[in-house]
Formats: structure tokens, sequence, C-alpha cells
């Protein structure tokens, strides 16, 4: 199959909408019809062509890959319902990369806006920058948020990692805002750097472990014991962590780890382990 | 042509339009269009559809999730909208029209908020319509039916019909909110309203008689007690019985609505069954009551209702998002979304009663379809429900999907009846207007209203009982939409929007106890308002395109 190369020809003031921009639909297509897409810059409709330069390449591969070029920070929905092949952004990309994916996988090697796999249910996003909030979580409002694949974001995240969250997995390498697995019903997020806080309220199941810093751990949590190490997937990480059951104002079925070495201030757990 | 009010059943006739009227016969040079082939109906008359207003605005608002992805960009002639459960309003009523439908009442109004409804209803464009604001919980009616002043209760609704430009009086949970809002519940019809001295049977019995005395064109509308309750099925043939002899023999006196919500039997969620075979025994042996289905479809929809204390309940059942709101001293009410599944017992018991009641009440001109619009799920379904009351084909496909244990325990799968095109074209329009009260709506007569609607579908080649699906596609978009003698639709596609008007009715009392109920709110509005007297009623400038029904009281 081959390579399509998508080099952006100018600055982009107004957020383009790009839901065409994955392999599924560019498969098959030739370098004139994909520069002849609609798509919405603000509120105009351009053809594909006015915004980035079309070239392709043959590859040995099996699948579609699209590379795009340049600053992809004001261009949304990269990958969008996507279920195949790969994306490789080489720059920033801006909000709901990959949105509702369910297969392949996007490469960002420089950040990416808020809503990163918005309700995704399969395949795989790593970023090598930051991203912004909500990753791994629905649209505004919707109960229903990231329902399998994994997201790896090497930097930092926002708030609200992985709200609503029913299945997937998250890594943050970097810190994380406040409230990583808020209303979350499955899946695990590791957050291996610091986090903001208020990590896992109103979450119903699944699983948040924090490797750094965690300010406090929320009222409606349980302290339930010291665990050697925790799993993330098949990998395991060494702890020992602080184990949290919560939230309580729901059903109490969550889980919460935090790192014992890097949270002394927790330590007043342990009066509370079984001798 | 199906036109059931003229006795037309599936027979070839030409239909002449002049000036937005139907007439005896045209001039050679008109505007000719060839339905032949095609099923020719009245425009659709929806009944009872929240399509505006605060609560389903504030169902808008708390959902941006349901607009999400169904979003209308907008063309030469249409304004873009989006859509999904609680539609924007120029999308309500695009969607109507590619339906067929033309005339549709908004069912539940707080009263004192009743102008933003009428702001939203001037804003959807092609339907006709009106409301029905809500007094079953307003204390000014409560007392004045606690202190026997029938009269002037009557002269204080006809006053407030005026004030909210409304067309009908509808009653959600009689006593049951306001008990509801001191922290108590109801149960049945005889528990006394806190604070006040009398019950919510007196309270519909009283209503009822101030509807006759005003000689209001739709009867009394009513969501009864107990609604979504386990067991409620003996609330609503006891609501539908309070009201019995109090009226004309052979009108109806009472409109029961969504009548699937109130039809449950059992006595605990695990054992809920469907009351329908019993309350449409009722309906098929008493005259004096009309119902509508309220069906659900399997969806996730925008549950909105003036029943504050059903909302709460759902909200603690469902754990999803729940907005609620106290409106003063009138009623309150609640938005709650809610997902409608195939295997969840309850939903699927559900899905069965609203089809058995329409089934099993043998007069179609008694039960009307709906979806209690968004409630059970919203009205571009109806060709499904069309399709499921057509064929039992259809029927039997969705129940080999419903949970097992649920349609083991429901009759519908030994229900052999399939409605014909003119039963369809009664509980969609023909009924509906006649029920309303609407002389020219819901038929083709000479005199009527040039409201058409025409469905690609030919009755002599297809049947609806095997080909149910060919059904379903040609009510989804009908080839041409009629209103008032203009072309709105044309092969499912909007070709013309123009605006529909407001029906709202004025109902005339003696200049005495107009005046002396005027001087009694006055006193009441001082002390209990939060709004001044002056500023509450609506100019009859406020409406865009009024259309006032005149009628004369008996007081």
């Amino acid at each position: 199959m081959k390579e399509i190369i998508l080099t952006i020809k100018r600055g982009l003031r107004l957020p383009v909408v790009a839901d065409e921009l994955s392999p599924d639909k560019l498969a098959g297509k030739c370098v004139q019809e994909i520069q002849a897409i609609k798509m919405w810059e603000g509120n105009r409709q351009l053809a594909l062509e006015d915004i980035f330069r079309v070239t392709e390449k043959l590859n040995g591969s099996e699948e579609t890959t699209i590379r795009v070029v340049g600053n992809a920070s004001k261009i949304r929905k990269i990958g969008f319902e996507m279920s195949s092949g790969s994306v490789l952004v080489e720059g920033d990309a801006g909000m709901y990369v990959g949105e509702d994916m369910t297969g392949g996988s996007i490469l960002v090697t420089g950040n990416t806006g808020s809503w990163t796999g918005m309700q995704m249910k399969g395949g795989r996003i790593e970023v090598k920058g930051n991203t912004g909030d909500y990753v791994g979580a629905g649209y505004r409002g919707t109960d229903q948020g990231m329902k399998g694949g994994t997201i790896m974001i090497h930097g930092n995240a926002g708030n609200e990692a992985g709200c609503w969250m029913t299945s997937g997995n998250i890594r943050i390498s970097g810190n994380t805002g406040l409230f990583p697995g808020i209303h979350m019903s499955n899946g695990t997020i590791l957050a291996e750097g610091d986090c903001v806080g208020r990590a896992g309220a109103q979450m119903r199941g699944g699983k948040v472990i924090i490797s750094g810093r965690l300010p406090g751990i929320l009222p409606s949590f349980a302290f339930e014991e010291i665990q050697e190490k925790a799993k993330f997937i098949d990998e395991k990480i060494l702890g020992p962590f602080y184990a949290f059951s919560g939230d309580m104002n729901e059903n109490g079925k969550g889980k919460v780890s935090v790192r014992v070495s890097s949270n002394p201030h927790l330590k007043w757990c342990e009066q509370y382990l079984e001798v | 042509m199906y036109d059931p009010l003229n006795r037309i059943e599936g027979e070839k006739a030409d239909i002449s339009i002049r000036d937005g009227k139907v007439v005896e016969g045209v001039s050679d040079g008109a505007t000719i269009i060839d339905a032949s082939g095609m099923i020719v109906m009245p425009g659709g008359v929806d009944i009872h559809s929240h399509i505006a207003g605060a609560k389903v605005n504030a169902g808008r608002i708390l959902r941006p999730e349901d607009h999400e992805k169904d979003v209308e960009k907008h063309t030469s002639i249409t304004r873009a909208g989006t859509g999904h459960s609680i539609p924007t309003t120029y999308t309500t009523g695009y969607r109507y029209a590619k339906l067929g439908y033309t005339t549709v009442f908004e069912p539940a109004t707080p009263l004192m908020k009743t102008r933003h409804t009428h702001e939203e209803l001037d804003d959807t464009p092609i339907v006709d319509k009106g409301c029905f604001p809500l007094f079953g919980n307003d204390w000014h009616t409560i007392e004045y039916l606690q202190q026997g002043r029938v009269e002037e209760c009557a002269a204080y609704i006809a006053w407030m019909l005026r004030a909210t430009k409304g067309y009908a009086i509808k009653i959600v949970n009689p006593g049951g909110v306001e008990a509801w809002k001191w922290g108590r519940s109801l149960v049945g019809l005889d528990d006394r309203v806190p604070n006040f001295e009398l019950t919510p049977r007196e309270i519909i019995r009283g209503i009822c008689k101030v509807n006759q005395l005003l000689h209001l064109p739709h009867t009394i509308h009513v969501h009864t007690n107990d609604l979504a309750k386990i067991g409620n099925y003996q609330t609503t043939i006891d609501t539908m019985d309070s009201v019995r002899g109090l009226g004309n023999e052979n009108k109806p006196s009472i409109h029961i609505t969504h009548v699937q919500f109130t039809g449950r039997t059992g006595s605990a969620w695990h054992n809920v069954g469907s009351g329908a075979p019993e309350i449409a025994d009722y309906v098929n042996k008493h005259d004096h009551v009309t119902v509508d289905m309220g069906q659900i479809v399997f969806m996730n929809t925008t549950t909105m209702t003036a029943d504050g204390a059903f909302q709460y309940m759902l909200y603690q059942l469902s754990g999803n998002k729940w907005l609620n709101s106290d409106v003063e001293v009138e009623t309150g009410s609640g938005v709650v979304p809610y997902r409608y599944r195939r295997n969840n017992y309850v939903n699927a018991i559900q899905w069965g009663i609203g089809l058995e009641l329409a089934l099993l009440i043998k007069d179609p001109w008694r039960v009307y379809m709906t979806t209690d619009h968004p409630n059970g799920g919203d009205f571009t379904k109806y060709p499904k429900i069309i399709s499921w009351l057509m064929s039992r084909k259809a029927r039997e496909k969705s129940l080999a999907r419903i949970n097992r244990i649920a349609r083991n325990k429901l009759d519908l799968p030994d229900l052999d009846r399939e409605y014909s095109f003119s039963e369809i074209a009664v509980v969609t329009r023909a009924g509906t207007a006649k029920a309303l009260g609407l002389k020219e709506k819901g038929h083709l007569g000479v005199g009527a209203d040039a409201d058409v609607a025409v469905y690609n579908i030919d009755p002599r080649k297809v049947d609806p009982s095997r080909d149910f699906r060919l059904v379903r596609k040609a009510l989804k978009k009908a080839a041409f939409t009629i209103k008032g003698g203009r072309i709105v639709v044309k092969n499912g596609e909007m070709v013309e929007t123009p605006m529909g008007r407001t029906y709202w009715v004025d109902s005339s009392v003696s200049e005495g106890l107009r005046s002396k109920v005027e001087s009694d709110l006055r006193t009441t509005f001082t002390k209990y308002y939060s709004v001044q007297m002056d500023n509450y009623a609506m100019a009859d400038s406020e409406l865009a395109h009024s259309s006032r029904i005149n009628v004369k009281a008996d007081v």
C-alpha cells in the first residue's frame, strides 16, 4: 500500500475540521481525489489542497499510512473513526485526535489538544509531547468515555483524564491535572508523574495508579492495604503502593493506588493496617 | 385517499385546493400534483409532543451529547440546527413536515413560563401548534376548588388561558407535585394534598367540571398520579372512573395521556407486568375516555415532565444527570436522560404495554399514536411504531430481540390484530383532530385546511403486514407535504418553509365573574408571586401568528 504525505502549506489561524484524515477514508483514493476532499476552516468550506500539499509514496506495508508534516495544532479530528492503518503527525496536532477510532495507530511527535482519543473503542494513540484535558474522555455531557484501546502520553496531561472511561488503558508519563479517572467504571490509568489531586472522584470501577505525588486522597476513599506492585496491561510496576477503594459516594468498587515512597504525607494510612 | 372523518377508505379521488382550503373545484390553470399510486392522507395531527418551552430548552442545555452526532447544516431555505431527542425549534418543524405532520400540540407548559413556550413555538416553522398550560398543582385552582367555588375557578382558568394563550387544560400528577415539594408523596387518588383540604380525585373532578363549563374544544388532558410506579394501572383506571357521569355520555370528558407509563401491574420491579388488558377493557366499555399510547422506542432519549416527583425517582433509579425546577406556586418539573434497552426487563415490558394498548382498544378513534416525544422516543420514530401496529411480522421481529422473561410475560405475541391504513389515519390525524376539537384539521372535506400528506406507497400493491419495511421507508419521507395549500416537502426534502399558526382558546365568562376573579387575583398575586399581575399576562400581539378560537362559557 502507500504512504500519503500531507504537508501543511500555510499558517492556520482558524480551526480546521479534518474528519476525513483517516487511513480508511483516504485508502484507494488517488492524489487528485484527496486534493478535492472538502473540509471546513472556520466557517468556510475548502478543498483539502488549499491547506495541504499532497504527495504519495509506495511502501511495502499492507496498510495505508498518513503522514502529516507541519504545525497541525489547529487541525481537529485527525484519525476520526479510523479502524486500521497508521497516522503519523510530525509536530503538534489539535483537539479530538483519534476520536471514535476502533483500530490502527496514531503517533504524534509533538503535543496534542484536548479530548485526545475521545470515545475511542480500540487501537493505539501515542503522543510524544503533552496533551490537553479530557484524554480518553467522552464528549461534553455524555456518560460514555473511552471504551477500549491504549493511549500513551509521554509528556503531561491536563484535567479529567479518562473521564467516564469504561475500558482501555491510559499511560501518562509526565504529570497529571485534577480528577484523573473521574466517573470511570473500568480500565486503567497509570500516572507516572505527580497528580494535582482528587484522583478517582466518583469512580465506580477500574484502576488509577499514581507513581508520583498525590497531595491527598479524597475522603470518600477507604484505605485497604499496602500492595507490593501494580499492574498496567502486562507490565508489573514495582511499589509499594497504598491501595484505596472508592468512590464510596458511588459504589466503592474502584481502586486508587498511590506510591508509598513519593507520598510520605499518606503515612497515616498505615495505622489502619491489620497487624 | 384515506380520509376517515369523511368515510373515504382507500378510494381514488381528487382534492382541489384554493387559498389554503379544500374546495369543491378549481380552474384549469391550477397546479396539478400527480399522486397516483400513492397514499393521500390529511396532514398529521400530534396531540402530545414536548417540542417547546422551558423544560424542553433546559433539556437541550443539559444534553450537548444529544446533539453532537445529529447536526443539520443550513440550506438556501432551511436554517441550521441540531437534532436527536430534543431538536432545535427549526429542526423540529422541518422534521415534522417531512413525516407529513402539519399540526403539533405542546402538552405541558407551566403557566408563568408559557411566554417562553410561545416564543419557541413562534420559531417552529410549518406546523400549526398550540399548548396546554398546567393546572393540576396550581394554588389558585386548588384553592378555588377547595372552597367549592367551581364557577370562580372556571373564570380563573378562562382568565389564565387568555393570559397564557393556552389551548386546553393539562393536569400532571394532580396534587402529587405539590406534595413532593413538601417532601411527601401521595398514593392513589384519595390522599390529602398537604396544606390543602382536598384530594387528587377532587382536583380532577373539579377541573373536569370547569372544562365543561368553559366549553373548551379539548377535554382535560391528564397525566395521572403514580406515573411509572409499580402497579399503577389501578390509579389510571380510578382516574378515568373518577369523572364518569360528569359529562355528556357520548362525548369524551377526559383524555389520559401516555398510558404506557401508567399501565403497570405487579408488586416489585422484578414482576412488573402489563396492565394494558385491564385498561383497554375499561376504555372499551366506557365512552367518556380517550387515551394516547406514549409508546417507547429502544433508544437513548431525554425524559421531561412537569411531574418532578417522577423525575426524581428516575434520577435515583438510573443515576443519570437530573434537572429539577420548582415553578413557584404553579407546578414543578424535571429532566433526566434515559436509555431504553431491549434486554432490560422493565423497558421491554414498557414497550409491550404501549403496543398492547393500541391493539386491545377496539375503537381507534379513542386511542392515539404518540411517543410522548421525547419521553418514549423522538417523533421521527413514528414510522417504526406504525409498522409495529400494521404488521404482526414486524412485532415478532422486535419481540425476538427483547428481554426473554418480558417476552414470555407479555400478551403481545398472541395479538394478531393489524391496523389498516385507514385506522392509521385515525390514530395519527383524524382521531387526534377530533379529540382536540379542531374542525378544519384531520380531514380533507370541503372547507378543511389544505394540509395534506402524500406517501409514496401503493396500498393496492404493498401488503403492509408483510412489507412493513416499505411502509416504514415511505412514511419516513413524505413524497409531498402540503401545508395551508403550499407545498412544503417534496420527495422528503423541504421546498418551502412558511410559519404555522398558534391556536388558543378564549372562553368568555360573564363580566361580573371576571372582575370578581381579577380582584381576587390582584391580592393573591401580591401574596404568592414574584411577578406582578400586570406583567404576567401575554398580550395578543405577542404571538406572531395568533389564531384565536372563541367559545362562550356557561358561567
